[in-house]
This record gives structure tokens, sequence and C-alpha cells, in this order.
């Protein structure tokens, strides 16, 4: 009797054994699979910083090439230097240095001027503006040179590349070869890339200009979203009386913070742009609209670091004779402020990286300039990086990933302060 | 102008809190036996100068709104006969050159004799007018503003109660700004109405719904061919729905894994790793994933489905070869896997939550009866987390339908009704886009066009919020 129940419980314990070893790898797999969840996240996290990282480090430096240019008195007219083609001339003695002459409008000056940045006609007329004495003399120029040749010299093409994926003919490839063996060109640090605005040109395009936009844009951002959005969640929290009217603010806040962006896009351009005729692509609109998308996660954000703050702080104000409002102003919202401002950076930092609505408000036309106050036309970084990433020219790839480097340090010294900002004034209750 | 008005209201409303407080100050010394002031001297100086900033403050902004308006009409009125019997669009014409006339600059337009006579006098007058209304103004402030201030200056007595209306004053202020959320919600929802109104006016909403056709192109041109454009939505909603699916497709498994991982397994030390490393990818901007969808991905994938088509080709699915050989970088794959990718931290951060307010005696007890942790999650954790975990991948899926800048730049702009993922398809956001970047008039149907499909997105995410924002909270309340 009791060997049989022995031998059944043996075998049931077999059978547990048995199934607690499945039960055991299933558990196995399960871990498995969230781990592999997390190294996707990781892996792409890795993916994307490193793939920017290796586009955009080439965007750093750049080559120059020392010209020398004579400066015939033949054809440049001291009263008027711009009116000359200095870069068919300088083609022409380049081509004359290398025993190729009488090519006046042939393909060959064509390819030749096609070495050089069409900075080279600006700054030998500025120039010769500045000192017309030059006029005769050999000068020698140091000018960019031009983005597919920059891209040759960086090895991104080769003679071997070919030729329907690279625009420099072998003719070019060979006179810079040659260049360079004279010791002509230069790598050198791309400061170019942050002291001028957008260009055309690869070569000469800059982030400047949208880093100002960008700046301007958040500053007027941060001016109207922090205050309102302060103050907003402050009625909320500490003021407002518990009714229908409070719970609809509150639902309609919640609902805002999950608008599309896009969608705040299309309410400024109807709003700021078409009805109230504010300045189009200037970073007032851009930075109205950032505010009205920011305001929600600031009201949320000061919300909750002002229920953080423990009623006991507010009856004991109260208890000494305080009024509400300066119970709430002299010690709740003090005490609650490291954390406003830490929900307060970080939403900025999201706002800087909006794109979107910068689109439809007119931030992806062509503007060379920089902007100096809030109503001019400007670009933005973010809306930067969507035009360079739509050309054409090779050269804005790597100078784009380089914007988003740009961008990508603004966002992390941003999130970083937050951090920071959190972590001293942190407190526990 | 303006600002020299602001200037000078403000230094005036400092004066006014220096001289309120004064005066409280005096009169309360007058006071004698148990006889105290009922504020302080100091909410006597903000009372007054609330009573200079705020009319000030109203008349500065009541002018800015109305003066344009005003010009105007005052100009209007004034003009001489060969002037303001030119037809509307000429006379706008006329009158912003006469006041480049009168600026010093040369007019744009050539004008006949007997109008271009007025241009100087006109611009003259328009200036006067445009002059007079900013004196009118700035005057009109500071009187107020002082006329506040001696009001209020009158009021300080020791027994006036200057704490509780000021903080009267204080608390209005608040309601104000918390009231702007409510406006922007009512600004978007007009703007959206009122354009989208007209789109529908011109095309009909079943059309707009139902139709197959999308091509914006209208002519320019009254006469050319397709001048009318089609404007059938029905392509665009299947390829954002496709989009969306795919994203879903990849943050709900690895969001959801990754919550469980977080939750339930992760130590502390894992824990401060693949937080922030999660919160990196939250916050890297879309701009950012759409240029590596466009440059990275999108050629990666395509390299990936020619080498299997070349592969196929010449054998039993030489069609299907065929076809791949044929995919290009811009396919709904691509914007989809980028989409979701993005999607993940998301996902996880939301369902992290929801997994951390399920009751701690819930897993307690499942763990007594001798599951294991999978089990634990699998048949205790996620029933009691479902509806939650639903509301968030809810929100999930109104963030793939509206997100914009992975789209427009790693999906393609054919309006094409498919459910391949190999195919290029377009969506809602980014012919949002393309329609309203570019020159082009304000109000032609195109334009308009994107007003009808934004108020679509704007429903259909709001829906899908509200519905979200329910559940999460019923579920959140069940265990509160």
């Amino acid at each position: 009797m009791t060997e049989t129940r022995d031998a059944m419980t043996a075998t049931r314990l077999d059978r547990l054994r048995g199934g607690l070893k499945r039960r055991y790898a299933r558990e196995a797999r399960f871990r498995l699979y969230g781990i592999l969840a997390i190294g996707v996240a990781v892996a792409f996290l890795a993916l994307l910083l490193g793939r920017i990282i290796d586009q955009g480090h080439t965007a750093f430096y750049a080559h120059d090439v020392s010209v020398p240019v004579y400066l015939d008195p033949a054809e440049i007219d001291p009263a008027y230097p711009q009116g000359t083609n200095f870069e068919q001339m300088v083609a022409q003695q380049q081509l004359a240095s290398r025993g190729l002459e009488g090519d006046a409008a042939g393909p060959l000056a064509a390819e030749m001027r096609g070495l050089f940045s069409s900075e080279l006609k600006f700054e030998i007329a500025r120039r010769v503006a500045e000192d017309p004495s030059l006029i005769g003399q050999t000068v020698t120029f140091d000018v960019p040179v031009s983005d597919e040749a920059d891209l040759y010299f960086k090895d991104e093409i080769s003679i071997d590349t070919p030729p329907e994926q690279r625009r420099l003919t072998n003719q070019q490839i060979g006179w810079l070869d040659q260049l360079e063996d004279d010791g002509n060109v230069r790598a050198h640090f791309n400061s170019r890339l942050f002291t001028s605005g957008d260009s055309t040109e690869p070569e000469l395009a800059g982030v400047l200009g949208a880093v100002i936009g960008s700046a301007l844009m958040l500053m007027v951002t941060a001016f109207l979203a922090l205050p309102i959005g302060v103050a907003a969640a402050v009625y909320l929290e500490e003021f407002a009386p518990r009714n229908r009217l409070s719970a609809l603010i509150e639902v309609n806040i919640n609902n805002l913070a999950a608008v599309p962006s896009i969608v705040y896009g299309l309410l400024g351009l109807a709003l700021f742009i078409n009805w109230m005729h504010l300045p189009r692509s200037s970073p007032l609109v851009g930075g109205l609209v950032l505010a009205l998308m920011a305001l929600p996660t600031i009201i949320i954000a000061t919300r909750s670091s002002l229920k953080a703050v423990p009623p006991s702080i507010r009856e004991a104000a109260l208890a000494m004779g305080a009024s509400r409002t300066q119970t709430v102003f002299q010690h709740v919202l003090p005490l609650a402020l490291p954390g406003v401002m830490t929900g307060a950076i970080i939403s900025l930092a999201h706002a800087l990286g909006e794109t979107a609505p910068l689109l439809l408000i007119g931030m992806v036309s062509f503007i060379p300039g920089i902007a100096s106050s809030i109503t001019e036309p400007t670009g933005a970084l973010p809306s930067l990086i969507y035009i360079w990433e739509n050309a054409s020219e090779r050269s804005f790839h790597e100078r784009t990933a380089a914007a988003i480097m740009v961008l990508l340090t603004f966002m992390i010294v941003m999130n970083a302060a937050a951090i920071l900002l959190r972590r001293h004034f942190e407190r526990r209750w | 102008m303006t600002l020299t008005v602001l200037l000078i209201v403000i230094v005036l409303a400092a004066a006014a809190f220096v001289l309120g407080q004064r005066r409280a100050t005096r009169r309360a010394a007058l006071l004698t036996g148990r006889e105290r002031p009922h504020s302080r001297p100091a909410q006597h100086g903000a009372y007054t100068l609330i009573w200079v900033a705020a009319p000030a403050v109203f008349v500065l902004v009541a002018l800015s709104l109305l003066s344009g308006p005003i010009t105007q009409q005052l100009v209007q009125t004034g003009q001489p006969e060969a002037v303001s019997s030119l037809e509307p669009f000429r006379k706008n014409a006329f009158v912003a050159d006469a006041a480049r006339v009168a600026n010093g600059q040369p007019a744009q337009a050539i004008w006949e004799p007997e109008l271009a006579q007025h241009l100087a006098s006109e611009g003259a007058r328009s200036d006067r007018i445009e002059m007079t209304l900013d004196w009118a103004g700035a005057v009109g402030a500071i009187l107020v503003a002082l006329m506040g201030g001696i009001i209020a200056f009158l009021r300080i007595r020791p027994d006036f109660r200057a704490r509780n209306r000021v903080e009267g004053w204080i608390v209005g202020l608040l309601l104000v700004c918390s009231a702007i959320a409510v406006l922007t919600t009512i600004g978007i929802i007009a703007s959206l109405l009122i354009d989208a109104t007209r789109f529908f006016s011109a095309v009909p909403l079943p059309e707009f719904l139902f139709g197959t056709q999308w091509s914006p192109q209208t002519a320019i041109r009254a006469d050319q061919v397709g001048s009318t454009g089609a404007f059938g939505a029905l392509p665009l909603f299947a390829g954002t729905f496709l989009i969306m699916l795919i994203a879903m497709a990849v943050a709900a498994p690895v969001g959801l894994f990754a919550a469980i991982y977080l939750s339930e397994y992760a130590g502390p030390a894992s824990r401060a790793i693949i937080k922030p490393v999660l919160e990196i990818l939250a916050g890297v901007p879309t701009v950012v994933y759409g240029f590596f969808a466009a440059l990275t991905v999108g050629p990666a994938f395509r390299e990936f489905f020619n080498t299997i088509g070349r592969w196929l080709i010449g054998g039993p699915l030489d069609g299907l070869g065929q076809y791949l050989m044929l995919v290009q970088n811009q396919m709904a794959l691509v914007a989809g896997a980028v989409m979701g990718i993005m999607l993940i931290p998301f996902v996880s951060s939301l369902s992290d939550d929801i997994l951390n307010a399920v009751p701690q005696s819930l897993r307690d007890g499942s763990y007594a009866m001798g599951a294991t942790k999978s089990e634990t999650v699998k048949r205790v954790l996620m029933p009691a987390a479902l509806p939650g975990v639903a509301g968030a991948l809810l929100l999930a899926m109104s963030r793939a339908i509206g997100e914009t800048m992975i789209v427009t730049m790693a999906a393609g702009l054919a309006a094409r009704l498919t459910l391949n993922p190999l195919d290029t398809v377009t969506t809602v956001t980014v012919q949002i886009v393309t329609l309203l970047t570019g020159d082009q008039e304000f109000n032609s149907t195109k334009t308009l066009a994107a007003f009808g499909l934004g108020l679509t997105l704007f429903l259909v995410t709001l829906a899908l919020n509200i519905v979200a924002q329910r559940i999460v909270q019923t579920y959140r309340q069940q265990y509160d």
C-alpha cells in the first residue's frame, strides 16, 4: 500500500521535476526576451549615434587651396571690381600655367572653375576693392576648394568611384592631385561651419544662422511659456475650486499635451501668420508656436512638483496667519522651484528639437542671413537639418550629420543641466 | 513708441509702489491704542501699482489691436475722389506706395499722373494719422495710469483691505493664464474648422473620406488639363494606417518586454543604466530619426531586398525576385520600423508605470503559490494591467499617426492604396507638409486641403487620446 503510494509520488515528482525543468526553461526564455528588447533599444541608439558621428565628423575639417592670381589690369576695372569675371580669369591663368591655352569658353575652363569655391571671386573682389594698388600684381589667395574637391581630399570619392556617382572628371582629379603634390592644399578646422549662415554652396554653408534662430526662438518660448505655464499650474493646483470647469481645464491640458505637433504648426500658420500677419519664418512666430506646444508639458511638470510639497508646509503657513496667496508664493512655490525648473528645461529642450511646426510657418525657405531680432526671417537648427538632408549635393550629407551633432550637443547640455539641478536641489520629504 | 510708453508705465508703476508703501506706513504710524492696519505697507504699495499698470496695459493692448482697422478707416474717409474710386486691390497698392513715397523711397508701381500727384500728400496724410493715433494712445495710456494711481493712492487708509484686493488680482491673473490652455484648444479647433469648412464646401466630405484618388496638383490656369485636382484621402489614410501598424508591430512587443524586464527583473544597478538610455532615445528629435531612416536604414533595407531579389531571379519565385529588385529606399517598412524604434521608450515608460501600479500583494500571492516570475507576469500581472497597457498602446498609436518628420523624410509622396510594406506610401502628415511648404497663394483648394487633413488628424488623435486616458485613469483608480 505505502509502496504504491510512494511509487505514485515518485512518478508525480518526476513529472513535476520534468515540468519544473520546462518551466524554468520558459522562465529563462522570457527573461531573455526582456534582455533582447532592451538590447534592441541600446543597439539602435548606439547605431544611430555611431552612424551620425561616422557621417558627420568629416564636416569639421575642410580644405583650402592657395591660388596665385595675376590681377590683370586689362581685365579689372578699379572703379567696379565686382564686374570682372574673376573665376574665368583664374581658370584661364591656371590652364595657362599648365600649358593649356586658347580655351576661351571651352569645357576645360569650366572644369577648372569647378575646383574652386565661388568664394574665390568674392574674396578677390573684396581685396581689390580694399586696395586697388594690388591690380597688376600677383597675389596668392587662400580659398576653400569646391565641395566636390573637398570630398575627394577626404577620400569620400576617388578615381575608382563610378563616374555617375561623382561630379569630378578624371581631368579635375588629376589637377587636384597636382595641386596637392605642389603643397598648395591645406586641411584645417572648418570654422566656417560655425561662423556663417546657410548657403547654397556646401563648402560655404554654416549653422550659425540656424543656431541664432533657434536661440531667439527658444528665448521667446521660455519668456512666454515659463511664467504662463507656472501660473496656470499654480492656479489649477492651489486655487482652483474642484468644479466642472477645473475638471474641463485639466482634461483639456492632458489632451493638448498629446496633440500632434504638426497641428500646432497649422494653428500657427492660420492664427499668427494669416490672421495676425506676424512676419513669416520669424523667431517670434516660431517661439509662439513652440510656447503653445510646451505649455501643457510645463503645466503638468509644475503641477506634479507642487503636489510633491507636503501639505504640512501649507498647514503650518496658514496656521501662522499667512493668506493662501502668501502660503503659495512664499512657501510652496519656492520649495517646488527645482522641480519646476527641471521640468521646464526638459520641455524646452524638447521644443528645441521640434521640427514639424517650423516647416509650416515658413522655416523651410532658404534664408542665408543671420537674424538680429525676433521679427527677421531665420532658419532654425532642426529645419536646417531637414533642408540639408533634402539637398542633392553629397557634401550636404556630412554637414547634416554635423548639424545634428550640434543640435544634440545643445540638447545634452540642457538635459544635463536639468539633471544636475534635480540632483542638487531635490528634496525628499 | 509702444516700448517707450511701456517703459514710462513701468517707471510710474514702480513709483506708485514706493509712494503707496510710504503713505501706508505714515498713516499707520498715526494710529493710536489697539488699532492696527489691516494690510502691510507693501500690500498697499502693490495695490497702487496694480491701479497704475492695469489700466495702462489695457489701453495699450486695445490700441495695438484696434489701431490697424482705425487707421485704415481714417485713411479711406479722406481720400481724394481719384483714389477712392480705385478698385480695392489697386487702392491697397496705392496706399502702400504712398507710404513708400512719404518715406523717401520710390514707388513700386507706375501711376497715372492724376493719381501720382496724390502720392506724396496721401502718404504724408496716412503718416500723420498713424502718428496721431500713436500719440493719442501714448498720452491716453499715461493719463489713465496717473488717474488710476491717484484713485488708489487716495484710498490708502489703515483699515483699507489692500491685501484682499491684491490677492484677488493675483488669483485672477493666474486664472487667465490657465485659461490660455483652453484658448489654445479653441484656437486649434477654430483655425482648423474655418479653413476645413471652406475646403469641404469645394470638395464634398464623402468624396474626401472615401475617394481613392489623391492628386492635389491643381493647375495654375483654369483651362489646363486636370485642373480640378482629386482630393480622395483614402490612400493617405491607408498609408498612415500601414505605417502605424508596422511601427506598433515593432514598438509594442519590444517596449512591453523592455518594461517587463525593467519592472520585474532588472536590479537597481541595471535600471540605472537602462533608464537613461531609454530617456536619451526618447529625447532624440524626430528629425534625427528621419535623417537616419532616409540615409541609413532606407538604403540598407533596399540593398537587403535587392540581394534577396537577385538571388530569387530565375528561380521558381522569379516574379517575386523581379519585384524585390524594384524596391526603393522609400518604403513603408523603413518609416514604420524607425518610427517603431522611436516609440519604444514611449511604450516602455508608460507600461513601466502601469506595471508598477499593480499592487505588490498580487505578485506575492502568485510567488507564494510557487509560480515563477514569468508565470506571474503572464498569468497575474498582465491580466491585471491589461486595460492600462491597452491605454498605453492607444496613446502610442496616436503618436504614430501624428508623427511627421520620420515619414516626411523616409516615406514617399506617392498616394497609393496598398497594404504592402515594401511599397512607397504617403501619409496624412506628409501631405500636410507638402501642401503647405513651398510658395503658393493661401486660399487655393490645395492649401485648404491641408486644413481638411489637419482636422481629420486632430479628431482621430483626440478620440484616441481621450479613450486612452479614460482607460488609464479608471485603471489607476482601481488600484488606488
